[in-house]
């Protein structure tokens, strides 16, 4: 738990919804297909802490992080950056905020602009909000805090690698000097050489300016490696969030046991494939929520409770916190319940 | 070996690029796949892996050619194979799958009418006579042994009412009905989450156990090569720069680019560390240097390596191409473990 004077960003019992197609019904009414993305989700980030949101796709990761930094309006719930309400904000107040945070996105050449240069892309950020000169960075100065050279200025995206296309679009994020950065997918699509120079660069500008992260990620070895804190997060709920080592050396949600013994751990070349990652189907539709906890349909744990009442968070002694009804038996380190 | 399924020897592939330029993507590779082995490929983009997988089957695009070389499939030298018998030994002897499985199916046809061409365009000639019916029902079958839930109706659906693993099941079982003796599968896993990736990895070797099929999987990402293969090899600039059994690799990788690759891994053991990248990126095909191709990137380079370019040499259990393999071996005796 962060204390209030450390707290950077905090959602708060946040949902997210996208309305459907409007559909004709019977009645010649429109009816929604939409669907409940985010479903009170609270987390909070503290000044200068790595954040790890991970989750299979589909979760609502993206989604979450995009109402966090109000790209998206949440449908209810809370969303405050440094003490300051800014669920609703809306024009002026909206833009000065979103100085404060930037995001990272997912494709290294996808987000970056064909026409713009390297140049012009990372003093983008300084035309949008009408900096003055006194007040801008110097280009190559940015380049150079990415670990990319001078050279790179004029060049258009065709004409860089996907590891320094993604240092462009961290360079880009950088320029209005924000304080919390969104991170999605930082790695993918990278060699792993060039990964694991972006994931030395993420956490070097933590240590360097206290910049505080979210990294949305897939990937648990990014996740392991990055964060501080760890928020696993299925069918549009956190089902656990707790200190890194301890979610990976003693996972306590069902689901996220299941997504540890899914990765594939390095130089492990024990039979591990057939085991109970190998059985458990895949994620429900978000458009059809399972009743009761959403985790059930896959959840070799699952009893009739799991079925019909929706987990509540709780908060375990160390500050941990799980969404299941069994997780004290579960994560008793004696024998487990077979599947 | 003598029960090698696949040999490949001294190939090399080229891509032509315009009128007057050409590239050569593999070079003088040599590698066997035995029987009921599943052999691992490794590398970063750009290493040649995916060249090599679609240069057995010759599916290689137009402007790619084998210069030189054997792919021998079962004894027999598919490089001069007319289309009739390479037509025989696609599909039933050899399958291939990728990784983008709604790009290999056709979007305008069920998967029942799919699974059930693909048998008549393979089973025809050499096996056994089959009415659409039998067809339709071993497709069936093949559907639900992947883990297709409600088979039966779902094989009416369409590509795109599959989710993205589903699909990558589909294109397995599509691979199973014909029985090959050899799966080649390039980065079948890459687009899929953890839990699917499980899944998935945990059906190939199905296959593999249960019909002793050999596999072939090319794919970048070492943790998908530990949890199946029995064997790695690791391509740089189109080049075998090593091979070993799995846990040899893992526990002591030979080569400066295996070591590399494997320390620039992130893990929940290297928090709060730096992360070591290679310096440099991978090499342009059309500017390699002299020498070793890793050199400009490898820090152990010595004045040789500038030079001239190692032979791949017998070294403990698998093979490496270095002229400082004896060296760095001994001395990693005495370091920490590559992998934590």
């Amino acid at each position: 738990m962060t204390s209030l004077a450390l707290q950077l960003v905090a959602a708060e019992d946040v949902i997210v919804e996208f309305e459907g197609r409007r559909r004709l019904s019977a009645q010649g009414r429109g009816t929604s297909t939409g669907l409940r993305a985010v479903n009170r989700v609270t987390l909070r980030i503290a000044k200068s802490e790595i954040v790890g949101l991970v989750g299979e796709s589909g979760a609502g990761k993206t989604t979450l992080a995009k109402a966090i930094l109000r790209l998206l309006e949440p449908k209810s719930g809370r969303i405050t950056f440094d003490g300051r309400d800014i669920t609703h904000i809306r024009g002026r107040s909206l833009r000065e905020m979103r100085r404060e945070m930037q995001m990272v996105f997912q494709e290294p050449h996808g987000s970056l602009s064909p026409r713009l240069t390297v140049k012009e892309t990372v003093e983008e950020p300084y035309r949008i909000h009408d900096i003055p000169r006194e007040g801008r960075r110097d280009a190559g100065e940015l380049l150079a805090s990415v670990d990319l050279p001078a050279d790179l200025l004029h060049r258009f995206p065709h004409e860089i690698s996907g590891g320094q296309a993604r240092r462009v679009g961290i360079a880009r994020a950088l320029a209005l000097a924000p304080r919390l950065v969104v991170a999605d997918e930082p790695t993918s699509g990278l060699d792993v050489s060039a990964a694991a120079s972006v994931l030395n660069l993420i956490s070097a500008l933590r240590d360097e300016v206290g910049l505080a992260y979210l990294i949305v990620t897939h990937d648990l070895a990014v996740a392991g490696y990055l964060a501080d804190r760890i928020a696993v997060m299925y069918l549009g709920e956190i089902v656990e969030v707790g200190p890194a080592r301890l979610v990976f050396e003693q996972p306590l949600h069902p689901y996220t046991q299941l997504l540890l013994s899914a990765r594939p751990e390095m130089g492990d070349t024990s039979s591990v494939v057939d085991d109970v990652a190998t059985l458990s189907g895949e994620m429900p539709s978000p458009r059809d929520p399972p009743p009761g906890c959403r985790f059930h349909t896959r959840c070799q744990f699952a009893v009739d409770l799991c079925r019909e009442v929706t987990p509540p968070i709780e908060i375990t002694t160390s500050g941990r916190e799980v969404a299941c009804h069994r997780w004290r038996e579960i994560s008793d380190p004696g024998p487990k319940v077979p599947k | 070996m003598s029960d090698a399924i696949l040999v490949l020897d001294r190939l090399n592939v080229s891509y032509q690029l315009d009128s007057s330029r050409k590239v050569q993507v593999v070079h003088d590779l040599s590698l066997e796949v035995g029987r009921g082995e599943v052999v691992g490929i490794v590398g970063e983009s750009g290493s040649g892996k995916s060249t090599l997988g679609l240069s057995i089957p010759r599916l290689l695009p137009s402007n790619g050619r084998i210069e030189s070389g054997q792919v021998l499939f079962r004894g027999q030298d598919m490089t001069r194979m007319d289309r009739d018998a390479l037509q025989q030994v696609r599909g039933r002897g050899l399958a291939m799958i990728f990784q983008d499985p709604s790009a290999s199916l056709n979007p305008t046809f069920s998967i029942a009418t799919q699974m059930i061409d693909v048998q008549k365009a393979h089973l025809r000639r050499a096996g056994p006579k089959y009415g659409t019916k039998e067809l339709r029902s071993r497709a069936v079958a093949a559907l639900a042994s992947v883990g297709i839930p409600d088979a039966a109706d779902r094989i009416n659906d369409y590509p795109y009412q599959f989710s993205g693993g589903m699909l990558q099941r589909v294109m397995i079982a599509m691979a199973m009905l014909l029985e090959p003796d050899l799966l080649i599968a390039d980065e079948p896993t890459s687009a899929l989450d953890v839990t699917l990736q499980a899944q998935i990895l945990h059906l190939l070797r199905r296959l593999n156990r249960e019909r002793s099929t050999s596999i072939l999987l090319i794919t970048h990402d070492l943790g998908v090569v530990s949890r199946i293969c029995t064997k790695v090899v690791v391509m740089y600039a189109g080049r075998v720069v090593e091979t070993a059994p799995i846990d040899e690799v893992f526990a002591h990788p030979k080569h400066p680019y295996t070591r590399a690759l494997l320390r620039a891994l992130p893990t929940t053991g290297r928090r709060g560390k730096m992360l070591m990248a290679i310096p440099g990126g991978p090499p342009r095909l059309t500017n390699l240097p002299d020498g070793c191709k890793f050199v400009e990137r490898c820090s152990y380079a010595v004045d040789q390596c500038h030079q001239d370019e190692p032979p791949l040499e017998s070294l403990g259990r698998g093979t490496v191409r270095c002229w400082l393999a004896d060296r760095i071996q001994a001395e990693s005796l005495y370091s920490d473990g590559v992998v934590s």
